[in-house]
Formats: C-alpha cells, structure tokens, sequence
C-alpha cells in the first residue's frame, strides 16, 4: 500500500483517479456549493432557482455517471488505494440516489414556498447528502464508508431540524441526532474491533483474513454483533427503531420523504456491502451449532416486518404511519440478504428501486396536502380526495397497492423476488420466515386500506385545492406510471438489478472459494 | 395474417381485455356527470364483451385438453410467460363469468346513482380479472389476475355497499389477500422443485408420458408442456400450470415424484388460498358480510363468479398437481368433514337469518360446501355434478341476490318482515323467484336437481353417512326457502308494500336469461355436460388412476388411453402411442 504521506503523494495520478470515478459526485458537490453561493444573492422571490438548479446539478450528475459506468462496460474498478470501488453494485445504487434525489426535490418546491422556508441550503444539503450516500455505495474499505455515511447522516440531521422554528421539528432531529450519533459509535466501536483481529480496514481483506481461520474467534463475532447492530439503527430494524416515527413526524414531509427512501437505500447498499463482501465467513447457517449473522439478521427482519405492521395500524397520524410502514419495508428488505442467493439480491435491489417511486409518490401525497390551513398530516385528512382532486386520488391508490404489494404494481414483484430467495433455498427456516413475511404483507394491507378508505368513502372535506405544481404532479405521474410499467412488463427492470445482483454473486462465490 | 384470423388466434386475449378496454374508454371519453351515457355505454359493452366468449362454444370436445392456447414470452428471467387456454370447465366457467357480466351492469342501472362512471370502471376491471383466474395457464400470470380481481371487488363493496361496507370490504380483502399469498408461497416452491426432479432422466421419461396422458391427441396442448418441460429439463424453471400438472400425475415405480410429505404441504398452501374464496366452513366469516353489504351487483358476482374460482382450483390445481396429498384418507376426511360441516351449519344459520340477502348469502355456503363434498369424493359423477352445480349455483344465486335487489331497490330494506304478500302486488316478481327457489333447492326439471342429483349419486358410492349428510342439506334447503318464500310472498300484503310496482321490461330482459339457462340445465344437460366430460375425466384419472378409463374411452370415441406407469415399471417402456411427433428421451 502506497504511503498517504504529503510528499510521496503522486497529484497527477490522484487526479486522474478522481476524473476516472469520482466525476458524478464531485458534480453534485459542486452544484451544491455553488447553490450556497448563489443563494445568498438571490432575492426571496428567486429562492426557487436553487430548486432548478439542484435538479440541474442531478442531471449532470447523471450524465457523468453514464459516461463513467460507459467506460467501465460491466468491469469493476479499483482506487483510491483500493478503498473506492465503481462496479454495478455501486452504479445501480447511484441511479437509485440520484433519482431518489431529483423526485425529492421536486415535491419539495411548492411546499418549502407555503412553510416560507425556501432556502438554497436546503437543496444544497440534499445534494451532500445523495454524495455521501453515492460514496457509500462505492465505499470498499470500512473508514471509505463510515466517513461518506457521515456526511450523507449529519446533512439529514440538519434537513430534519429545517423547520428551526417548529418544535417537533426540533425534537424530532434531536433524537435522530442522539441516536444517530449513538449509533456511528456502535458501529465504530465494531470496526475498530474488527481491525484488531484481522489488522485490516479493507472489506476485501478482511474478508481472507477473516476465512484463513477456521473457527471465527469471539473478538470477530462480537466485532459483527455491534456492526450489525449500528446498521440495524441506520435501517430503522426492531428493536432499534424507536428514532424513526419521531423523526419521521417531526421532520419536514419532504424531508421524510427524501430521507425515509434516500437514507435507507443507502443504508442497505453498505449493508450488503459490508455482510457480503467483508464478512462471508460469518454468514452461518440456520443450524443452532453455526448461527452466523443470516440467523441474526432473519430474526431481527421477522421481527422488524411484525412489530413495524402492528404498530402502523394504530397510528392515526399519516407520518407517524408511514414511518411504521418504512420500518416494516426495511424489514423485507433484510429478507433479500438473508436469502442470500442470486433471487434474493435481485429482490433486495428491484425492492428499493420500486421503493423510490412507490414511498416517494405517497409521501408526495402527503406533501400535497399541506395546504393553506391544513396540517394535512393525519389519515382523516384525505378524506374525500376523490371528489376533490381525483388525479391525485387514483395515483395515491396505486402507490398503496404498490406498497402492499398486490399485482400488477412493482411492489408485488419485489415483494415476489424476496420471498422467492428464501423459498429457493429449500430450507425450511427461511421458509418458515416467508411465511411470516407473508402474513405480514397481509396485515400491512389493512392500514394502507385506511387512506384508500379516507380516500374514496370518506366524507368530502370543504374542496381546499391541493398543493399541486405541474412539476410535482409531472414527477408523481411519472412515480405512478413507474409503478405500473415496473410492475406489468418487467423485463428490464429485473436485468438493471440483476447486474447488481450479480456483483454481489460474484463476491458470494469468491468467499466460498476462499474457504 | 387477415382480421379474422388474428380474432382466432388472440380469441381469449379478446374476450379477457375488452372490459379493460371499456373501462379505459369510459375513463378517458366520458365525463362523470353524463351518468345516462355512461350507463348506456357500460351496458353495451358488457354485451359487445359477451358475444365473442360464445365463440369459445367452438371448443373440441371431443379432443378436449386445453385449446385457443396463447403464448407469448413475459418475463423470461424468471419463466413466466403469458399462456392462455381454457379446456371444458374454463369454457363455461368463462361463459358464465360474461354472462353475469352483462348480468351485473344491467341490474345497477338504477340502483347506483352516485359515482356512476367510477362504478362501471370497477365492474368492467373486476371482469377481466376474473376472467383472467379462469384463463391463465401460468401461475404467475394465474396469481397476478388472483390478486388484480381483489381490488376492483374491494371498492366495490366499501364504495357502493351499504350501512356496514367499510368493515365488509377490508375484511373481504384480508381474509382473501391472507389466502392468496400463503398460496404464493406454494407456488413459488413447486417453481423451485420442478427444474430439479426434471434432472433426473427417469422422471423425465414418466412426466413426459404424463403430459401425453393428459393431453391426449390434443397437439397444440402437448406441446405447450414439452415446451415447459424442456425448461425444467435445463434447469430452468416455468410456472406452466400443465406442465405442473404432468409432474403431479407421474408416477415413478408406482409412486408419486413429489414426496407425499411435500405435496402435504403445497397442498396446504393452495388449499388455504381456495378454500377461503369457495368459502368453506371455518373460513367463511367474510362471507355473509361481503354479500350483505356489497350492491346487487357485486352481490351476484361474488355469488355468481368468485365463489367458483375457490373450486375451480381445487380441480385445477389440489387434485392433479398433489394427487397423493388429495387422497390421502386424512385429508379426504378433512375436507368431507368441512364439507359437512359448510352444507349443515350454513343451512341452519340461513334459516335463522332476518335479513332476507344474508339468507342468500348463507344458503351460499351450504351449496358450496356441497359442490366441495362432490369434487372430493373423486368420482365422475360426483365431478361431473360438482362442476355443473358450480354453474347451477352461479345461476340460481345470482338470481336470488338480483331478486333481493329488485325489492331493495323499491323498499329500501332488506328485513324479511317488512315484506307480506308480494305475490298479489307482484307476480311476475313472486313466479320468477318462485323458479330460481325451486331452482336452489333441487327441484326435478330445473338445474339444481341435475347438479345435486349427480353429486349425491357419486358421494353415495364412496360414502353412505356422506350422501345422508348432505341430503339433510337439501332438506334444510327446502326449508329455509320456502319458508322464506311464504313469509314474504304469501299472507296479507302488508300495507307499505301495495304499491310496489313489478318487474320492468329492463328486469325482465336480465331475468329471462337466467330462467331458460334453469330450465335448459334442468330439462337438457347433455350440451353443457358434454363440454367438461372429458377434462373431468382426466382430473378423476388423474387423481384414481384407472378409475375413470371406461369413461375416457367413451370419450375418446372407443380409442383407449391410459397411463401404462402407473400400474407397473415395466409397461412404461412401451410408451405412448407414436404421434409422429418427437420423442427424443
């Protein structure tokens, strides 16, 4: 490894490496600054700019991103002493970011215009955020992705606490700050405890040293234990839950909506990145001798689905609900890693993917509603949403059939990949686990019914008009029309996440040739 | 390829997609305040959606398996694939469905009155997904129409219903969703298992003779499940439900391929899924509610329709995919005691019952749990009776919920007492409900009696206490109905319903139908009895092998078929008869 001394730094070949990876996040880094320039110039009534612009900066981003995963054609890319990767896995993720990213702040203008909180930060701090979490994905080595998680995690604890003003607001980012915080420390406590058994930061290396012993010492399953444990706190999994529905109600709508899919999705590209790749050796099976982090992990995935259902149904606030629902989604999701084959990787990736479109439409429902007077935070709040607005009505249906994964949205089909992974592995814990998951999709179903019951025989509310711009009903048309096109021909859909599938594979099967 | 020809090759894409069809152009061609134009096109379309499903009447009987067989790639990661076809029980399952369909929209014509455009949206996608259950021939793609049909039902119910419709249709919606996706999970497992078994080469032999077996000189049929069986053969998996169907049915020395531990399992996992939509006895508390509260309209199809996707999966799937697991004696008692116990229990609780729809809607359970009782006594006639009381039921029940509304409609209550001597004030009303009672409870001449006759002659010859049972059905039957129909047809009008006008032209014209299809099932079944004969034949076959030769034989016009592995090792090196088509393993 080549010294990270001052004068043994070749600035030529660092330059080089940046161009050759890093241009889609250091476009967004710059529109991002160049937005805090501006912003200072720009008059109250010109504030929208910082919007267009940011959505600029995504687009750019985007490009680059093209042109860079263009050049790589499917290989994998090593640098920055091999602590930053560029391989599908991290590709698909970053479109994942950047899209999360671009819906968000579209839903976002006209609702920061009617809290009178348009500010340029606010989308600047969007934009570091999906770069720390574009990092993440790419993050190859356990300080790489522990610094990029903090940097997309401390530009969500101030977007969280965005509304300096409101108090929920402020209590909200509070308590997501605390156990935020109290969570990195977890997790770092995990790493640097790994580093002492294997003397390594390198998921890859890890990984040999971990699988040249035979039997995993104690000091490496407790260094798992608490890494699991700090990423569980970042999903949102029971039992360490309890931060999400009071940051999730406290924090701006659009604010919750950005960072109940942005942060999770990235959350669980390191997830994965760190389980599959760095620490194969202690997967385990689902016997009692050799219980690894796959039986963890499926217990804590049974419970999170259960107890994020049971108590979204008794929710009445429409935030508070949704963060249950988030809790119990991330839930299903740590069923694709449990699975652990090609099916359930698939599931996990097709899973977020739809994620976006389908939680981002109903959190822009939830946006919509803030309108003059109207909280519009709680269930009894879209009552009647189909005589008023009906658009809005019909698309909110088919993003809470999509979230309670019935046919033929895209929900059902990542819903059907994950369990599929476990049912494939003919093991019948896994299956018995499905079979949870199952019944819970059932349950799920009936406190999505609540809004489509508010919805369509509710009673009619006095007919405020919805806070609709054409840009967010563009993006929440596109949302929906995802959700179905995903859902009924989903050829294509299925290859852009099997690449990243594969990636993680591939990873799975060099660890078993290692043993 | 000319118009016509394209009609008959996509025939069940036609007659499946064209209420999508309506629905998307009252969507986008109508506004919602044009309610009388929206009615007229709602009804002309579910006629112009009907018509093309009698040319599913063209069906080879004698040929029987599946036929109009589409087939086009979907998603091909995982194997599923688009493929369409029905044999004899979908053909007039479908029938039925676009019947009741035109059923359906004629009676709402002035009953609903608000939302109007958004109901006839939801009637005509509810169509299609029923219509989709009774034609798929993949499982993916049999699930995805499974679920798709919930939705539509749901608004249906919760929208449109009355009083107590909030709770009625998210129950409905649970309670089926919980079965389905149970049965998801069934269905995923036998995708995984196929390719597996498929890679042994002497399991490849006994299916392949299977698929032979069951698709007799049906070409097209057997070579959608060689096509299906060559995937597994590559390790690949496919949902094609025939295909299942082979590896179901062959055997491999005189046993199953699927263990019968497993089939025990998977048979589980369907069985939950059906067994709540038929409903049968522990699973029927959505029932009564969900046809209480839904509209006339929705009403007569979860009577009429979607009560008979339940059976027609056990005979589609439970009985020829887990053969071993639906003979087993446990399970055979298990599920003659459910039946049972839903023929009894729900006739008792209908003659307990104030309100004259929730009457109906438990005489429902009654004759479902019949039509269960035949499908497992696994004999032709039991069978034969099973899938034509499926039709008889759609007939007569929805009649009887349309009866129920037509009152409703005038007197706004569904309470018996507050009915007293309608025949004098509407005879008509009284001589048609007089001919679909007559019809639910068995009388000769009409279909019931066709249709309970024949499943108690086949349930008779596997069990007598069975056939005693289900005969105290019928006479309980007899007695809830009548009674019925004296407390609110007999007696002194009661003086709130004197002017209550009979039946319109409008009623007449959605009752007529009904009233010749009772008296044509009851005078002269052999036209529709001959359209499920053979494929009957095959499941009973399928299920008893060697039982139901004789009537095979019959209905191959005197050219035996049978499946030589199952009685010895030895015969199955004979193979099929040659074809001329290959045979390459």
């Amino acid at each position: 490894m080549r010294a990270l001394l001052f004068q043994g730094l070749d600035w030529r070949w660092l330059v080089e490496q940046a161009v050759m990876f890093l241009m889609p996040e250091i476009m967004l880094a710059a529109f991002a600054c160049l937005l805090l320039i501006l912003d200072v110039g720009w008059r109250a009534t010109e504030r929208r700019w910082a919007a267009y612009l940011a959505l600029g900066g995504i687009g750019a981003s985007a490009a680059t991103l093209a042109q860079t995963s263009l050049n790589l054609r499917g290989h994998e890319a090593l640098g920055f002493y091999e602590m930053y990767v560029l391989d599908s896995f991290a590709i698909v993720f970053k479109v994942i970011f950047l899209v999360t990213a671009a819906l968000a702040i579209a839903l976002s203008i006209k609702f920061l215009d009617i809290e009178r909180e348009q500010r340029g930060e606010y989308y600047a701090l969007i934009l570091f955020a999906t770069v720390g979490m574009m990092f993440m994905a790419s993050g190859m080595d356990l300080l790489a992705i522990f610094i990029s998680f903090e940097l997309a995690a401390i530009s969500v604890y101030v977007l969280v606490a965005y509304f300096k003003g409101d108090r929920k607001s402020n209590e909200g980012a509070l308590k997501y700050f605390l156990l935020g915080i109290f969570s990195s420390g977890i997790f770092l406590y995990g790493v640097s405890l790994l580093y002492g058994v294997t003397g390594e930061t390198n998921l890859q290396k890890i990984a040999s040293a971990l699988a040249a012993e035979q039997t995993p010492g104690f000091l490496a399953i407790l260094a798992m234990v608490f890494i699991v444990a700090g990423l569980f706190f970042k999903v949102a999994a029971v039992p360490f839950h309890m931060w999400a529905p009071d940051a999730y109600e406290g924090a701006p709508s659009s604010v919750t909506a950005f960072m109940s899919v942005g942060s999770k999705a990235a959350a669980f590209a390191i997830f994965a990145r760190i389980f599959v790749y760095g620490l194969p050796s202690l997967r385990g099976t689902t016997s009692l001798e050799n219980l690894g982090w796959m039986a963890l992990i499926g217990a804590v995935s049974a419970l999170t689905m259960t107890w994020g259902n049971l108590a979204a149904i008794t929710q009445a606030n429409a935030k508070r609900l949704m963060a249950y629902s988030s809790i119990s989604h991330a839930g299903f999701l740590l069923l694709g890693l449990v699975a652990g084959n090609r099916t359930g990787y698939i599931g996990l990736v097709i899973y977020l993917f739809v994620y976006v479109f389908m939680n981002l439409g109903a959190w822009g429902a939830i946006i919509a509603l803030r309108r003059g007077g109207i909280a519009g935070d709680r269930v009894e709040d879209f009552n009647g949403l189909i005589h008023t607005n009906p658009l809005m009505a019909v698309l909110m249906t088919i993003f809470l059939i999509s979230l309670a994964g019935i046919p033929p949205t895209a929900g059902f089909l990542g819903k059907y990949f994950l369990f599929a992974g476990l049912i494939e592995t003919g093991n019948r814990w896994l299956a018995a686990l499905a079979v949870i998951a199952v019944i819970n999709t059932a349950v799920s179903l009936y406190y999505y019914a609540r809004f489509i019951k508010a919805m369509f025989m509710g009673p009619i509310l006095e007919p405020t008009p919805l806070a609709l711009t054409p840009l967010m009903r563009t993006a929440l048309v596109m949302a929906a029309l995802m959700v179905l096109v995903v859902g009924i021909y989903p050829p294509p859909w299925v290859d852009f996440s099997r690449i990243a599938a594969e990636q993680l594979m591939q990873a799975t099967r060099e660890a078993i040739a290692a043993f | 390829m000319s118009p016509g020809r394209l009609a008959d090759a996509h025939l069940l894409s036609i007659i499946t997609w064209l209420p999508v069809l309506g629905a998307l152009i009252l969507i986008f061609f109508f506004h919602r305040e044009r309610k009388q134009a929206i009615r007229l096109f709602a009804n002309v379309w579910a006629i112009v959606s009907f018509l093309p499903s009698l040319l599913l009447l063209a069906y080879d009987r004698r040929l029987g398996g599946i036929q109009f067989i589409e087939d086009v790639e979907w998603i091909p990661q995982i194997g599923a694939r688009y493929q369409l076809g029905v044999d004899g029980i979908s053909v007039v399952l479908v029938l039925l469905t676009t019947l009741i369909g035109v059923i359906a929209v004629a009676c709402s014509w002035g009953f609903i009155q608000e939302r109007v455009k958004e109901y006839y949206v939801v009637l005509l996608l509810l169509q299609t997904g029923i219509i989709g259950v009774f034609v798929s021939m993949d499982m993916f793609l049999f699930y995805v129409f499974w679920e798709v049909m919930l939705v539509p039902m749901y608004f249906l119910i919760g929208v449109w219903g009355s009083e107590n419709r909030l709770y009625a249709a998210i129950k409905f919606f649970i309670y089926t969703l919980f079965g389905s996706v149970v049965m998801l999970l069934a269905i995923l497992k036998l995708y995984f298992i196929f390719p597996d078994y498929l890679k042994q080469p002497e399991v490849q032999q006994a299916v392949l003779q299977a698929a032979r077996f069951i698709s007799g000189e049906n070409e097209p049929m057997y070579r959608m499940i060689e096509s299906a069986l060559h995937l597994g053969m590559q390790g690949k998996g496919t949902f094609n439900i025939m295909a299942m169907q082979a590896l179901g049915t062959a055997r491999l020395g005189g046993g199953p391929i699927i263990p019968l531990s497993l089939q025990m399992w998977l048979f589980a996992g369907f069985f939950l899924s059906f067994a709540i939509k038929v409903p049968m006895f522990p699973f029927h508390t959505w029932l009564p509610d969900a046809h209480t509260e839904a509209p006339t309209a929705g009403s007569v199809i979860l009577a009429g329709i979607l009560l008979k996707l339940g059976t027609y999966g056990f005979v589609r799937f439970n009985l020829p995919i887990f053969p071993d697991a639906s003979r087993d004696p446990r399970v055979v008692q298990v599920m003659a005691f459910l039946a049972i116990m839903g023929i009894v229990y729900g006739a008792l609780v209908a003659m307990a019952q104030r309100d004259w729809k929730r009457l109906v809607a438990y005489s429902s359970i009654s004759h479902m749990g019949m039509i269960m009782l035949g499908i497992f006594a696994f004999n032709p006639s039991a069978l034969h009776g099973a899938v034509l009381q499926m039709i008889n039921h759609g007939i007569s029940t929805s009649a009887l919920f349309l009866i129920v509304g037509v009152v409703y409609e005038r007197h706004h209550t569904r309470m018996i007492n507050d009915y007293r001597g309608l025949s004098h004030v509407m005879p008509g009303f009284a001589a048609v409900f007089m001919i679909m009672m007559m019809s639910s409870i068995g009388l000769p001449m009409l279909n019931g009696f066709i249709g309970e006759f024949l499943i108690l002659r086949g349930v008779f010859e596997e069990n007598r206490l069975w056939a005693a049972f289900a005969a105290t059905g019928i006479v309980l039957g007899a007695g809830y109905m009548l009674w019925l129909y004296q407390r609110t047809m007999y007696g002194e009008v009661k003086e709130d319903n004197r002017h209550l006008p009979d039946l319109y032209p409008r009623e007449w014209a959605y009752f007529l139908p009904l009233v010749i299809l009772a008296f044509w099932i009851g005078i002269y079944p052999k036209p529709f009895l001959s359209y499920f004969e053979r494929p009957v034949a095959v499941v009973v076959e399928q299920v008893r092998p060697g039982y139901a030769r004789g009537l095979l034989e019959r209905a191959e016009g005197g050219q035996p078929l049978s499946l030589p592995a199952f009685h010895s090792r030895e015969a199955s090196s004979v193979g099929p008869r040659p074809t001329g088509h290959e045979h390459e393993r």
